[in-house]
């Protein structure tokens, strides 16, 4: 076993995710046996190769730092879930001590 | 109207031309076939049948002002993944429910500058994670020829829609096989073009370096119309390439004579179905009876690219996903603070399959695990591009089956991940190599399911491939929809 329950929880919280009781036991065993097939690639000799990122070269696109049309304020923030004036709304964030 | 069914898209506008037909009337064609064959088959999310029939009568008063177009008031499917303007894009996700795109995807506008009708949003894989629509988390799409079979997937509503006839054309997306393998599982024609040849920007992100937009059709003729609207350079996508787009109709029906065709010896493995090997086989030998030439190549990091894909498309994928937090977009479950909230907002608002994931993807990009892993599997992405480079030296196309086996049951492999991910091997090192590769229909197995022919090519090779693609199609003559959707 390479997954344990306690990693597949730290793992999840690193993503944010809160899993069930059974949800991890699912995942531990699952991801255990998916992590497995892929050791596989340890088989192969890979010194002094170089990863491949992209499959296609890529080169940096610039572009004349000019004003154009944009989508707007409202537009963009109509889709969420709570906002207040021109803003996003979220629980707060640090805690201030009384 | 029926007819149309059978015609391409050039014979459609042809009718359209000539004012036998109207848009209205098309479209009017395609909303009855969905009513009252889309219950069954579960293919559109949503049909946008106001908009359509919107689009429908400007495209007709634009046909009667003598405006032209190879798309003009031709009704098409988009696999609800593409953001639209004024129209909910979901990804099949619940996370997304509910989302409305303030502008559109660069294909999207592509397709609207040549007034083509948007009929409605089909089913997928949650973020186009699957192999068989079952992902979905909204309902489980089912394959035009057999109820109880799933249509491939992640664009299995895409597939399965062509394939019944409840739309012209479609759009899908392909990161490791989801355009081609459901072509191939419902007998449609599919293409991932080369990485970067159509723009991405717009299209809900799942493995950025892998993910490519294309057409999935009733001909090989509609593949190249629709790659002609939507393939080319886009300064909206950094990875787009800056080349010119060929017409891609011109190299149809050119014959194939000298071409070199690569047969990769390890692409007929252990497990695959008899009767898909026997349809790979004789479409070989319609392409040496047509003059071209057959040469063996080997591939020899074939095996790997099933464990070298799980590890880079589920890196990119937890990446891609942590904007789904609560806050911009979609859904959003309260919590203790923010961090809380984000976890319930989460896990409410994803699938098992994106779930499983986001913690792989997380797992392989971890510290301590990122050179065994991530950094390991891009060194393995390198030597199978090398294994593409080196088989080109010696052939034009290559050509294999798209899947090892036709469609399966609906539930048959859903809770056993590993096997799912392995029914993706034959289409999943394109994408690593950003290779064009097109499912095009050859046969059927003794059960009626359809079998598709992959066909690949090198870099920006579309034409070639469509060229081979359209003798397949010629000569094999595959029935294209199925009789009890007549």
């Amino acid at each position: 076993m390479k997954i344990t329950k306690d990693v597949v929880e730290y793992v999840a919280h690193l993503g944010r995710l809160e899993l069930e009781h059974d949800e991890v036991e699912l995942y531990t065993t699952q991801l255990d046996r998916i992590l497995d097939y892929v050791d596989a690639l340890n088989k192969l000799d890979t010194e002094g190769i170089e990863p491949t990122s992209h499959a296609v070269p890529l080169d940096s696109v610039m572009r004349e730092d000019e004003v154009r049309d944009s989508i707007g304020v409202d537009s963009s923030i109509r889709n969420a879930p709570e906002r207040k004036e021109t803003f996003f709304k979220v629980p707060p964030i640090i805690e201030v001590e009384e | 109207m029926e007819r149309v069914l059978d015609m391409t898209i050039q014979e459609v506008r042809e009718l359209l031309r000539k004012k036998e037909i109207s848009s209205v009337e098309l479209t009017g064609f395609y909303l009855e076939r969905i009513k009252k064959y889309d219950g069954s088959l579960l293919t559109y999310l949503r049909v946008t049948e106001e908009e359509a029939l919107e689009m429908a009568r400007d495209a007709d008063r634009r046909i009667g002002q003598g405006e032209d177009g190879p798309l003009l008031g031709i009704p098409l499917g988009i696999k609800d993944i593409f953001c639209t303007k004024g129209i909910e894009t979901t990804c099949a996700s619940r996370i997304l429910e509910g989302f409305v795109p303030p502008y559109d995807a660069t294909v999207i506008k592509k397709l609207k500058d040549r007034s083509f009708v948007h009929l409605g949003r089909l089913n997928m894989d949650e973020f186009a994670m699957g192999s068989s629509t079952e992902n979905s988390a909204f309902q489980t799409t089912k394959n035009p020829w057999d109820l109880s079979r799933i249509p491939g997937g992640s664009s299995g509503g895409s597939a399965s829609a062509v394939a019944a006839g409840l739309c012209a054309a479609a759009l899908g997306t392909d990161t490791g096989g989801s355009i081609r393998q459901p072509a191939s599982l419902c007998g449609a024609v599919g293409m991932k073009p080369t990485y970067g040849r159509v723009s991405r920007y717009g299209l809900i992100a799942f493995a950025s370096s892998l993910d490519q937009v294309g057409p999935l059709t009733r001909s090989v003729s509609d593949c190249a119309v629709v790659m002609n609207a939507i393939a080319g350079y886009d300064p909206m996508d950094s990875t787009s390439i800056p080349q010119p787009v060929p017409d891609y109709t011109e190299l149809l029906g050119r014959d194939i004579k000298g071409m070199k065709i690569g047969i990769p010896r390890e692409y007929f493995i252990e497990g695959m179905d008899e009767d898909v090997k026997r349809a790979v086989r004789e479409s070989l030998a319609v392409f040496e009876h047509q003059g071209a030439s057959l040469v063996d190549i080997s591939l020899p990091h074939t095996e790997y690219a099933v464990a070298t894909y799980y590890v880079i498309c589920t890196a990119e994928a937890s990446s891609n996903l942590a904007r789904y937090d609560g806050v911009k977009y979609g859904l959003r479950i309260d919590g203790k603070d923010i961090i809380d909230m984000y976890k319930k907002t989460r896990s409410k608002g994803f699938g098992k399959e994106v779930k499983r994931r986001i913690i792989l993807g997380t797992y392989v990009l971890s510290s301590g695990y990122y050179d065994a892993y991530y950094r390991k599997a891009g060194k393995v992405r390198t030597l199978m591009r090398r294994d593409f480079d080196e088989a080109f030296k010696a052939c034009d196309i290559i050509v294999t089956a798209v899947s090892p086996t036709t469609a399966f049951k609906t539930g048959e492999k859903i809770d056993d991940p590993l096997t799912m991910y392995l029914s993706d091997i034959f289409t999943i090192p394109m994408n690593l190599a950003g290779l064009p590769a097109m499912s095009v229909p050859c046969g059927f197995d003794g059960s009626g399911l359809p079998i598709g022919l992959q066909i690949i090519g090198r870099p920006l090779d579309e034409g070639r491939i469509m060229q081979a693609g359209y003798v397949i199609e010629r000569e094999r003559a595959v029935k294209k929809i199925p009789d009890t959707l007549r």
